[in-house]
């Protein structure tokens, strides 16, 4: 598995390129302090930190929402398929196919579950077949948004809300999808359904996914490769196998340790290794 | 006792005698209604997508006919008139947007408040400068609104229909009908009500902001157009006509800000409680109660049901 995956990461073409960031909001509050990454063309790559870390802010400047929130890109370049995208509007974007999926979902609460997923295709111009189409195709993905589609968006469970959130987004048929925290608040088992659902969505519908999560366990089980996020800027990266099994990783985002728990000093040597990492 | 019965007895028992002047009471608060909701419809539209109040869509309502009429004035026919006050109403949906919205975007909304105080004075002071200050007729001759009254013979009594206030009643309807078609099953209209729902989700799935902006300032300038020529024909065109939109405040009030049909329902209520309020009650306390009913009505509204009749309820997942 990890061979084929470096090997498919090594071959395939990247779909987006983060070169350098430096982030900024109000002016002047620096948020991120230099930070790249790149996604395959595909792939399902996962973006790792704690609570602050930058893992939004990052998705943020990817998809220029960052400009309703008052915060901008002042160095480094962003690249999706090829082109500068760091001065898009985020409606470009998402014709470009490439869409953001919010913390915390906020789907439409007054529109019905399938007028949620027909927002999702605002930006489509291929007529009302195709989008009928579509949307039969996601209630396959998702047949619990089937059951409930002319339910109010506010009424459903929050599992059927970031259902219905992912479905919303794919309405754009994307080729990349940046998916911010979809663990946030849900139990373990529709925790699990999602993210099975979005492998599923990236080996059949060829979408490639860059993924916040808090939730390292989870995130490194699905995706191929893993970047951890701290104070702003990316302190570690690899196959998602090897941060797995990475002594750091284990102790310091997983919660497992092998034998006994490490001491405070050893604590903060690797916060020193970090920063001088950084 | 006598005031008891003065109040709760007495206009009762004069409605039962006189059924035919209840009904002139009822067709005339009507009438007024329909016109009040919908400049109160202006009101919802923009609150709906962009979470401001708009305090200039009295002037809006003022501007719209003033351009229709000065522009007939200076010679143009009206029916291009009309065509170009609405391209007028286009125009300044897209300078507001530019102008006013894009700039304060992520402000708060006592900002974007006060910026339409601004735009209010700045069309009052535009308005006079082109048309002049000035009260003048509405066009409705050239604009084949109808005139006239029908007297019916009903119920022991003669009742009066102006012609204009039943064509005002039909277009009003026509209006609000087109707008409820527009917002529940177009692709436009969805895209408004996400955007009323939540900003941040409604640029996420890439529909843009500015457009919608724009769209929406428009058809409230169309409404504004519309409830400009019904009033104006009522009563004249000028200035004063702005204070007729402040009693769109009671009626979004009591239809609650963010809901059309409530728009639509304050509005009647409001105006057949003004006109009988006025008929029935007024005499007790020396007449003038329709300049102040309306506002006694959305007081206790305020205190006993804050969001409207048909407000939208605050779906809270706890």
């Amino acid at each position: 598995m990890t061979s084929a995956a470096q090997m498919r990461l090594q071959t395939a073409d990247t779909v987006l390129t983060v070169n350098n960031i430096e982030v900024v909001y109000d002016h002047v509050i620096l948020v991120l302090k230099g930070v790249s990454l790149t996604v395959p063309k595909g792939g399902i790559v996962a973006l790792l930190g704690a609570n602050g870390a930058g893992k939004t802010t990052t998705l943020k400047a990817i998809s220029n929402l960052l400009h309703a929130e008052r915060g901008e890109v002042t160095k480094g370049s962003i690249e999706f398929n090829g082109k500068r995208v760091d001065k898009l509007s985020p409606n470009e974007l998402v014709r470009r196919g490439c869409i953001q999926v919010l913390e915390g979902r906020h789907c439409f609460g007054h529109l019905t579950i399938e007028e949620n997923l027909l927002t999702g295709a605002f930006t489509r111009r291929d007529g009302n077949a195709a989008i009928r189409r579509d949307i039969e195709a996601i209630y396959e993905y998702f047949p619990r948004l089937k059951q409930r589609r002319t339910s109010m968006a506010g009424y459903t469970s929050g599992g059927e809300q970031q259902m219905c959130a992912v479905g919303r987004a794919m309405m754009s048929k994307p080729s990349m999808i940046l998916l911010d925290e979809p663990s946030m608040g849900l139990a373990p088992q529709i925790v699990e359904e999602i993210f099975e659902i979005v492998r599923k969505l990236n080996a059949t519908e060829g979408v490639s996914f860059l993924l916040a999560e808090q939730n390292t366990n989870m995130a490194l089980k699905y995706a191929t490769y893993g970047y951890i996020l701290e104070t702003g800027r990316v302190v570690m990266d690899g196959p998602a196998q090897m941060l797995r099994e990475n002594e750091d990783v284990k102790e310091f985002y997983l919660g497992v340790s092998e034998g006994d728990r490490k001491s405070f000093r050893e604590v903060k040597s690797y916060k020193r290794r970090k920063r001088w990492l950084a | 006792m006598d005031i008891l019965y003065k109040i709760f007895i007495e206009p009762f028992v004069f409605m039962g005698e006189a059924p035919d002047l209840l009904i002139q009471t009822l067709w005339e608060g009507l009438v007024s209604g329909v016109l009040y909701a919908l400049i109160a419809l202006g009101f919802v539209l923009i609150f709906k997508a962009s979470g401001v109040f708009n305090f200039a869509q009295g002037i809006m309502v003022v501007f719209a006919a003033l351009t229709l009429v000065g522009l007939y004035e200076k010679g143009v026919p009206a029916f291009l008139a009309l065509i170009l006050a609405v391209l007028v109403m286009l125009v300044l949906a897209i300078v507001v947007e530019r102008v006013v919205l894009r700039p304060l975007v992520n402000q708060p909304d006592i900002i974007l408040f006060m910026a339409t105080f601004g735009l209010t004075y700045f069309l009052i002071g535009f308005g006079e400068l082109i048309f002049g200050g000035n009260p003048k007729e509405m066009i409705t001759d050239a604009l084949f609104l109808p005139q006239g009254t029908t007297e019916l013979d009903m119920l022991g009594g003669m009742v009066r229909f102006q012609h204009l206030d039943i064509a005002a009643a039909i277009i009003a309807s026509i209006m609000i009908g087109l707008l409820a078609v527009f917002f529940s099953k177009t692709r436009i209209g969805r895209a408004l009500r996400a955007v009323a729902d939540s900003h941040k989700a409604a640029l996420s799935v890439g529909i843009s902001l500015n457009q919608i902006w724009v769209i929406v300032w428009f058809a409230a300038g169309i409404v504004a157009l519309v409830a400009g020529i019904m009033w104006g024909a009522r009563s004249g065109v000028s200035f004063s006509l702005q204070i007729i939109a402040l009693k769109a405040l009671p009626v979004l009030i009591l239809g609650g800000f963010t809901s059309i049909p409530g728009a639509i329902i304050g509005g009647l209520i409001i105006g057949v409680g003004e006109k009988i309020g006025e008929f029935y009650w007024g005499p007790l306390v020396g007449g003038g109660v329709e300049t102040w009913l309306a506002y006694v009505i959305a007081l206790l509204f305020l205190l006993y049901r804050p969001q409207g009749l048909f407000g939208e309820k605050i779906i809270e997942r706890i």
